[in-house]
């Protein structure tokens, strides 16, 4: 082996002064990085007359609540759906789910909705409704075969966002549900940018027991505090498993370093809930039915409820309070 | 255009790969990683996931930092026998629960240094972990790739 020099960071991670920063693109370390223009164009904040369109068409938005995970294959896509079949349990209250995981949209197959096109009209795209208070939007619904890969790169997903945004007909919504990919990248940071047009009530975060989900929501939770974006809870999927033969609970995600709950506690972050494992979940989501109708009785139906009424309690508390200081 | 000759003595390049996240892919790549080298192959794993590396944690190595030789990056050695070399950018963070909040250029340019900057010596296999999707990493990569050995992909996925 060579012997190793002096140790080395690459400069970028070094002194990166972090993408949503007000130096972004504008700091010394920024010169001759890849992403220094775009950094400084998102810096000065989203083209006015394009936030001016984006805040008209989401101005009848009362809720926002954004799904995400540092993790892949947690359940966000499956809370996404949970969350919107049941704040839409309420008739008097509209719902919009917003799939933005452009590459792996799970969205239109959970909701029951593969094949469904997308329709124009003179006042935009119209969402795919589910209920009549539960419209649907993804870029499944806009592939000819649900085979077709998406295969982008960040500006053209980022465009095709914004066109949710600012070219889908959501009309007047209650809830407006974002479910997003793994990671923090382009995706995450465009709806932030995107949504700055409109207020976001805050974002819920999934997990799954073990560290090595743990590992890169912490990851997660420092985006949110980058990019000042309030967290709503955490919410632990495949958090136990009873089975239904013998009753005997096995963890099957065994939380090594204390779950969802001790990093809760070490950041200073609520844990809405822990949902344990149940195989009809699976399964309606593969069928596109809604769990909570065809498993009422389960545990973890039981969770899910006692999440969202959190998550309800959550934005209304602070819908209040912002009516309250105007 | 210069190329790199940091990968001219690896032997083959497999990319595990999925659409979907939380299949398994990392722990595949550890595993294979171990048994190939049990076998007593020369092996190196090329974590590409710049958002989530697990691989790090999966081996022990989560601590361990990146040194500079002449011909490059020094990967991190991990194994019983330090037999696998690893490089990751979980090993480039300031701190462990740091965000890489990166757009697509700026992951792209890491892969690229990944792939040339790294001196990877003579490997048998060199074993890429992916992150989920058909994004910027993964068109980077194989772009990146595309002038050695590139020997096929591995395509893990759950029953559901």
């Amino acid at each position: 082996l060579p012997s190793p020099a002096a140790l080395q960071r690459p400069l970028c991670l070094a002194e990166c002064p972090g993408t949503g920063s007000a130096q972004a693109g504008r700091a010394a370390a920024c010169q001759g990085c890849p992403n220094q223009g775009l950094c400084a164009a998102g810096a000065a904040g989203p083209d006015p007359a394009e936030a001016a369109e984006l805040q008209a068409r989401l101005r009848a938005v009362r809720h926002t609540v954004l799904v995400l995970s540092g993790k892949g294959g947690v359940g966000k896509s499956t809370f996404s759906t949970v969350l919107a079949h049941g704040l839409a349990a309420d008739e008097d209250k509209q719902v919009a789910l917003l799939d933005i995981d452009i590459c792996g949209p799970s969205i239109p197959k959970m909701m029951g909705l593969e094949g469904e096109q997308v329709h124009q009209s003179g006042s935009g795209w119209s969402p795919v409704y589910v209920e009549e208070n539960l419209g649907v939007m993804s870029v499944g619904f806009l592939l000819s075969s649900p085979d077709d890969a998406v295969i982008w790169r960040g500006p053209k997903k980022n465009g095709l966002i914004k066109q949710f945004l600012r070219d889908v007909d959501w009309g007047e919504i209650d809830y407006l549900i974002v479910d997003t990919p793994p990671g923090t990248s382009d995706e995450h940071l465009s709806i932030v940018q995107y949504l700055s047009a409109t207020h976001i009530d805050g974002a819920v975060i999934v997990t799954t027991p073990q560290e090595i989900s743990l590992q890169d929501v912490r990851k997660e939770i420092n985006f949110c505090h980058k990019v000042k974006l309030p967290i709503i809870g955490v919410v632990e999927n495949m958090s136990g498993f009873v089975c239904p033969k013998c009753k005997n609970e096995s963890q099957i995600f065994p939380p090594t370093t204390g779950g969802a709950e001790k990093m809760c506690q070490n950041l200073n972050v609520s844990l809405l809930g822990k949902v344990p494992l149940d195989p009809q979940i699976g399964k309606s989501c593969d069928r596109g039915q809604s769990f909570l109708s065809e498993a009422p009785e389960s545990p973890a139906t039981l969770s899910y409820r006692n999440i969202i009424q959190r998550i309800q309690e959550y934005c209304e508390q602070h819908h209040s309070q912002e009516e309250k200081s105007i | 255009s210069e190329r790199s000759t940091n990968l001219l003595g690896v032997r083959h390049i497999l990319l595990v790969l999925s659409g979907k996240g939380g299949v398994g892919k990392s722990t595949l790549c550890t595993e294979l990683a171990l048994a190939l080298r049990h076998r007593g192959h020369r092996v190196g794993i090329l974590d590409v996931d710049l958002c989530g590396p697990s691989i790090p944690r999966m081996l022990r190595v989560q601590d361990r930092a990146v040194h500079q030789c002449d011909s490059g990056w020094v990967p991190v050695f991990v194994g019983h026998d330090s037999g696998i070399a690893l490089m990751s950018i979980g090993f480039l963070l300031e701190r462990p629960d740091d965000a890489v909040v990166w757009r697509g250029p700026k992951k792209n340019a890491m892969i690229k240094q990944f792939v040339t900057d790294v001196a990877w010596g003579d490997l048998d296999f060199l074993i890429v972990d992916t992150p989920p999707g058909t994004s910027d990493e993964h068109i980077s990569t194989v772009e990146a790739l595309r002038h050695y050995k590139l020997f096929g992909a591995i395509l893990v996925t759950t029953p559901q």
